[in-house]
């Protein structure tokens, strides 16, 4: 047997000769059974225990995830914020200081160049992007920010993740801060102590689960990690289950649902693009984004429901009849509904939900039904929710 | 009864021109959580090398080649509700199909199970 359709999570950086790193938690995960893989130039954890058991225990107890492989940038200087509203299509007015915004990086043509998390620093800001486009958005940023206006890559630093129901109660009894980690709201992060160490932790993530995002000193890594993992309702989860988590919460992966050449309307990516900035523009792209806003686009993302057990993967075509009318982008078996679901690009005409498609999976047509997205919904901590 | 195993980490059980075929404890563990497993059809001649089933996991499709050449005769119809068979059992309950042989010369050409185990060992 082999993996003839393995989608292979290898995406190493283009033009850089050198085989995978390795991150700070490397020999963490290892003496913790990890089976490690390449993913972005990196070698990660593609699981631990097993993919769904730990997919199962994130949604029930707490995940612990390394994310070290992603981007953390600060940018900082005089005019700042004009030079980042110039690059990015966010509005930066109305965002507080210890705000986490999600926004998009744009080409001239208005293709996704990244995605990524923007949070207002004291006089700067901190971005955290994609790992495997970390570098090509570093030259970007550089390319299209004034002389004036610094980038700083923090590469000492490690990103960790936990993500679930009791992640609030089991990282609170660790933290220490000018304000109760029980004060931040879903995207709003602060200062804390972790361990007797600086941490920089937002109430964020990509599983759809109440969570934290936690930047601490990558020197002190492999501690935090012990002292995080040593609470029995967490345990340390793989790429595996999260990108299995992620889909199930509707959210796309850079690289499979959105790419160069897919714009933030057909990706269904509008929230990317702040209301200001629709009607002022004024961000690359927005040329071409503008009048897709205000007519719509040819195709949409969508999810898709699966009948059966197979599961369609990216790549597959999406039908009806005969007819091609879009493709999967990322798709995989939800661990949560105990079936097949998947992301797909279709023509804005099938888009609607309820509507009945067919997936090409090795010449096999699967049953398929547009749905709204997320497919297991979203437990955030809202600001104003009980 | 002899077992026989592939490069490609399928077994081969054989009784005469009688066999039974599945994937490898070293398969299972290697794909992770399997969650589907699309079995040949009864009936289905299929030739040595030849992708007779797809075992899906929740990390990828993955061909399942017949070791030999032959036919099928049954297949494992408990996989269709409990394909996680294929983790907890891959070389007993978790079988996939069985078959008659229409060329056991072709035997010759797998290894047994020590030479599978190195193999394994060396990978």
């Amino acid at each position: 047997m082999s993996d003839t359709y393995n989608i292979d999570p290898t995406e190493e950086p283009e033009g850089e000769p050198l085989g995978p790193l390795t991150l700070p938690l490397d020999a963490w995960h290892r003496a913790r059974g990890g089976r490690m893989v390449d993913f972005a130039g990196y070698r990660m954890p593609v699981q631990f225990e097993g993919i769904i058991a730990e997919h199962l225990w994130t949604r029930s107890s707490a995940g612990f995830f390394d994310v070290s492989h992603m981007g953390q940038l600060y940018v900082s200087g005089e005019g700042v914020e004009a030079a980042l509203e110039a690059v990015l299509p966010i509005d930066l007015s109305t965002l507080p200081v210890g705000g986490v915004r999600y926004s998009l990086l744009l080409n001239e043509t208005g293709g996704i160049l990244d995605d990524l998390m923007v949070t207002r620093w004291g006089t700067g800001f901190y971005l955290v992007v994609n790992g495997a486009t970390k570098r090509d958005d570093i030259a970007h940023l550089r390319e299209f920010l004034p002389d004036e206006v610094t980038l700083n890559h923090l590469d000492d630093t490690a990103l960790f993740a936990v993500q679930g129901p009791k992640a609030a109660e089991t990282l609170d009894a660790l933290v220490t801060g000018d304000q109760p980690l029980s004060s931040l709201t879903f995207m709003r992060g602060a200062a804390f102590k972790l361990g007797g160490f600086d941490a920089w932790i937002s109430r964020s993530g990509y599983t759809g689960e109440d969570g934290f995002e936690i930047s601490v000193p990558a020197e002190h890594a492999a501690e935090i990690a012990d002292l995080i993992c040593a609470q029995p309702e967490m345990k340390p989860i793989g790429l595996g289950a999260r990108d299995s988590l992620r889909l199930e919460a509707g959210l796309p992966l850079y690289g499979h649902d959105m790419t160069e050449t897919v714009d933030p309307v057909s990706a269904n990516l509008l929230f990317g693009i702040n209301k200001r900035r629709r009607s002022e523009g004024g961000f690359p792209g927005a040329e071409q984004i503008l009048p897709l806003i205000a007519n719509g686009a040819e195709t949409r993302r969508v999810g898709l429901l699966i009948e059966g057990r197979m599961a369609a993967r990216e790549g597959a075509k999406v039908l009806i009849g005969e007819t091609e009318v879009g493709t999967v982008t990322s798709g995989g078996f939800s661990p949560s509904l105990e079936r097949p679901i998947a992301m797909a690009f279709v023509a804005t005409a099938h888009a609607a939900p309820g509507t009945s498609l067919s997936i090409d999976v090795r010449g096999r047509k699967l049953a398929a039904t547009v749905t709204p997205m997320p497919f297991v919904p979203h437990r955030y901590h809202r600001k104003g929710a009980a | 009864m002899t077992r026989y195993f592939t490069k490609d980490h399928e077994w081969i059980a054989v009784e005469g021109s009688e066999a039974t075929v599945g994937i490898t404890h070293y398969a299972q563990s290697q794909l992770g959580d399997i969650t589907f497993v699309e079995v040949p059809a009864v009936d289905a001649t299929v030739a040595k090398g030849d992708s007779a089933s797809v075992v899906d996991s929740v990390k990828a499709a993955s061909d399942v080649y017949a070791p030999v050449s032959g036919t099928v005769t049954v297949v494992n119809g408990a996989l269709e509700d409990q394909p996680e068979l294929v983790n907890s059992d891959a070389e007993g309950d978790g079988w996939l199909w069985k078959m008659t042989l229409s060329d056991p010369a072709e035997l010759a050409g797998l290894m047994d199970e020590a030479a599978y185990q190195t193999f394994v060992t060396e990978l």
